[in-house]
């Protein structure tokens, strides 16, 4: 059966399995139980599990982080949820300083199993506080897994193995996904972390890409196809730890690195990848490593500033086909010509979000 | 033939009613009464354990189950047969001191190769909080958290080996001196971030609240760390929740070398702040163990009950440098008046002088407990510098769960 539901619906579903399956699991954010439920995500289940595990709370979001670090402590498994990832950096110390390092610095004795849900937003004018992508400040830090599934499914299953994990896991969520529509199976399953993922074989050129850029990434894949150019996609899924065996494994394949972030380029993920591929693959590279990020600059609400600031399947496909020597093509030429506004996924998406 | 009735009593401590169990069985203990029994349990202490042996076939028998006994209410050499709480109060505090000193002595070695932050001087708190505690009873404490640990029962040995970064330490020589803990007595750990142990444990009480158990979580705190946001945020959800929590606040007046004067301005009130989020608290002389003792008993009773958390704050004097084994009055951050008024104040003295004069202290106790002291400080130092350095293998796991990748 080819269930197709949507990002959104995903995240509900697992956490709606993950509550019935422990009742250690609970669920804290502001809005969590409001009528719009976290664009969704957690429609229902304050109905279902009850007040004491579904629940809204301060704004407090340093302290209650630290509450749920406490309360997983002695046994609970916390889902804290934020709806922009702007907010955390209220919470850096107790991220930071107790949820990344109690495992160690307590020589194993006890670990943090504590998720965080955190949505990057885009779009629609969010501007400089409200669509930033800060995985790579977490991402840096040992002790912290950072996971950005793109696909449905995945999104399911990720946040069922980062419930199940016995380590703080920083699961990031594009505000862009939540609407996209994939297979995603019924049952409880775990998608293990760590791990990336070949959505797309090939043989020119990896293109490594991660949360929102996957999609982004698929499209430029598809218009490349049609000129003959075979890109394999790869979705990183999990940010740290990185899959280092997986991706290179692509990379040595293709020879050529293509990294599409969907945050800053400057001491960012895609550096990171670069580096890695510089590091360990250098032999069988066949041409300079390259980054698609956003630029290293604030994003602008203005709707104008969206098409200036977000790269697009079209950039990667042009990026592609002037590292293998082809010409630059416009959108039209390319078949890539989005049905909306650079700051709208599609038609039916609509503001404010 | 029953003879010879004995109570063992003691305070913050490790026994469980199932280890209770299986020991007394082996001695035929006639029977236990539980933690908790105020009847059995003498006041100053969390429970009373009384029992009455058989006629003893032999005398090595009846040793055995003395000392079964006590090896169970003990875990910290601090349990003593129908003690009043006065001299159980006294002792813990000597005890803390006595470490304290010979940690002082020793720094300058130069071989305990982490920051030490000694409770010298601020002992009675530590003291008298963990005297209202049951051992199921959680603790979390901050980066001068010797004392903390310590009353709670935390082990001595590990406690040392730690602060000189062994195997053997009770981090494993990963934390130092900054982060103490020790899981068998719930002292769950203790961070030197100013106030960021707070909203944890607060945590630790909602997991208590979510789980519906009235285990009472206490956490230590200065007055520094009452000006961080994570102790505001903190107890408005404590306060929101109900949530059995009691916050200690041990006011020194220093936040390191910077005074309360730069700090806060002159109406700001810590007990005024809690009662505004409708949380009860009371202000107290934290030099005095027994009066430490009798607040706590009121905040911890309350927060077990269910009728939501408690703030205590204690004025207290650091003796010596924020950090480090010496003295550091020469900085001029503080008068040498001043110095000398707290010192005037010492809390161990102070207790010892009146329990001297009740007739219940006499010179010969106080030697004796001296001496004990010493041979337990000695075994741990002597245990801490046998144990080897962790392993190179023992470095840089930081994941509880490994998964692929790096």
């Amino acid at each position: 059966m080819n269930r197709q539901i949507s990002y959104g619906e995903a995240i509900r579903e697992a956490t709606d399995q993950l509550m019935a399956e422990s009742d250690r699991v609970y669920v804290m954010g502001l809005g969590v139980p409001d009528p719009k439920a976290i664009f969704g995500t957690t429609s229902g289940l304050e109905a279902k599990y009850g007040n004491k595990r579904v629940f809204d709370m301060p704004t407090s979001e340093n302290a209650m982080t630290g509450v749920c670090i406490g309360s997983a402590l002695v046994g609970m498994r916390p889902i804290m949820v934020h709806q922009r990832i702007d907010f955390l950096l209220l919470a850096f110390d107790q991220i930071v300083n107790n949820a990344a390092k109690w495992y160690s610095m307590f020589n194993g004795q006890q670990s943090v199993p504590l998720v965080i849900r955190a949505i990057v937003g885009r779009g629609w004018g969010q501007g400089p506080q409200h669509s930033q992508n800060l995985q790579a400040m977490f991402a840096h830090v040992p002790g912290l897994k950072v996971v950005a599934p793109a696909l449905p499914a995945d999104a399911k299953g990720m946040l069922i193995a980062a419930v199940h994990d016995e380590d703080p896991v920083l699961f990031i969520e594009h505000r862009w996904l939540h609407s996209t529509f994939g297979h995603v199976p019924t049952e409880m399953y775990d998608t293990p972390l760590g791990k990336a993922k070949i959505v797309r074989p090939g043989t020119d050129v990896s293109i490594v890409a991660t949360s929102f850029m996957v999609i982004e990434a698929l499209r430029a894949a598809e218009a490349l196809a049609r000129d003959g150019i075979e890109a394999e996609v790869v979705d990183v899924r999990s940010i740290r730890p990185i899959d280092v065996d997986g991706i290179m494994t692509s990379v040595r394949k293709t020879g050529r690195l293509v990294a599409c972030d969907a945050a800053w380029k400057t001491g960012g993920f895609a550096g990171e990848l670069v580096a890695l591929a510089v590091e360990l693959a250098f032999n069988d590279l066949r041409a300079q490593p390259i980054r698609i990020t956003l630029p290293d600059w604030h994003t602008a609400a203005s709707p104008i500033a969206a098409a200036m600031y977000y790269p697009t399947a079209v950039t990667i496909a042009n990026r592609v086909a002037e590292l293998l020597g082809k010409p630059e093509r416009d959108a039209e030429t390319w078949q890539l010509v989005r049905n909306a506004p650079a700051d709208q996924p599609d038609l039916s998406f609509i503001g404010p979000f | 033939m029953l003879h010879h009735p004995k109570a063992v009593c003691g305070y913050g401590n490790r026994i469980s009613s199932n280890a209770a169990q299986s020991a007394f069985e082996k001695v035929r203990i006639r029977y236990v009464r539980r933690i908790g029994d105020e009847a059995a349990a003498p006041p100053g202490f969390a429970f009373c354990i009384e029992y009455e042996r058989e006629s003893p076939q032999s005398m090595a028998r009846q040793k055995y189950a003395d000392d079964q006994a006590e090896k169970l209410a003990d875990g910290l050499g601090q349990i003593r047969s129908t003690e009043s709480p006065g001299i159980s109060l006294y002792r813990a505090m000597a005890r803390i001191r006595a470490i304290e000193e010979r940690i002082a002595a020793r720094y300058p070695e130069q071989e305990m190769r982490c920051p030490v932050h000694l409770s010298i001087g601020q002992e009675a708190i530590a003291v008298g909080i963990s005297a209202a505690l049951e051992p199921g009873d959680y603790v979390f404490s901050t980066h001068r958290s010797h004392a903390h640990y310590l009353a709670k029962g935390g082990d001595l040995r590990r406690f040392i080996a730690e602060i000189y970064g062994r195997a053997a330490g009770c981090c494993g020589g990963h934390g130092g001196s900054m982060h103490l803990v020790d899981l068998s007595v719930n002292m769950l750990g203790s961070t030197p971030i100013v106030g960021n142990i707070v909203p944890v444990a607060t945590g630790v009480a909602f997991g208590s609240w979510l789980r519906n158990r009235n285990d009472v979580t206490v956490v230590y705190l200065g007055d520094g760390a009452t000006e961080e946001g994570a102790f505001l945020e903190s107890i408005n959800f404590a306060a929101l929740k109900s949530l059995p929590i009691v916050y200690v606040i041990e006011n020194n007046f220093f936040s390191v070398y910077s005074p309360l004067d730069v700090r806060q301005p002159r109406e700001r009130d810590a007990i005024g702040i809690a009662r505004s989020h409708g949380i009860a608290g009371a202000r107290g002389d934290g030099n005095d163990a027994e009066q430490v003792y009798s607040l706590a008993q009121v905040a911890v009773a309350k927060a077990r009950s269910g009728a939501g958390p408690y703030v205590l704050e204690l004025e207290t004097y650091r003796w010596r440098e924020h950090c480090g084994s010496a003295y550091d009055n020469d900085l001029g951050y503080r008068s040498v008046d001043e110095y000398e008024a707290w010192r005037a104040r010492d809390p161990i003295a102070t207790l010892e002088q009146r329990l001297v004069d009740a007739g219940a202290l006499d010179a010969r106790q106080i030697e004796d407990m001296t001496t004990e002291f010493a041979r337990e400080i000695d075994d741990a130092f002597t245990f801490a510098h046998a144990s080897p350095f962790p392993n190179d293998s023992e470095f840089g796991k930081v994941f509880a769960t490994t998964v692929a990748g790096r």
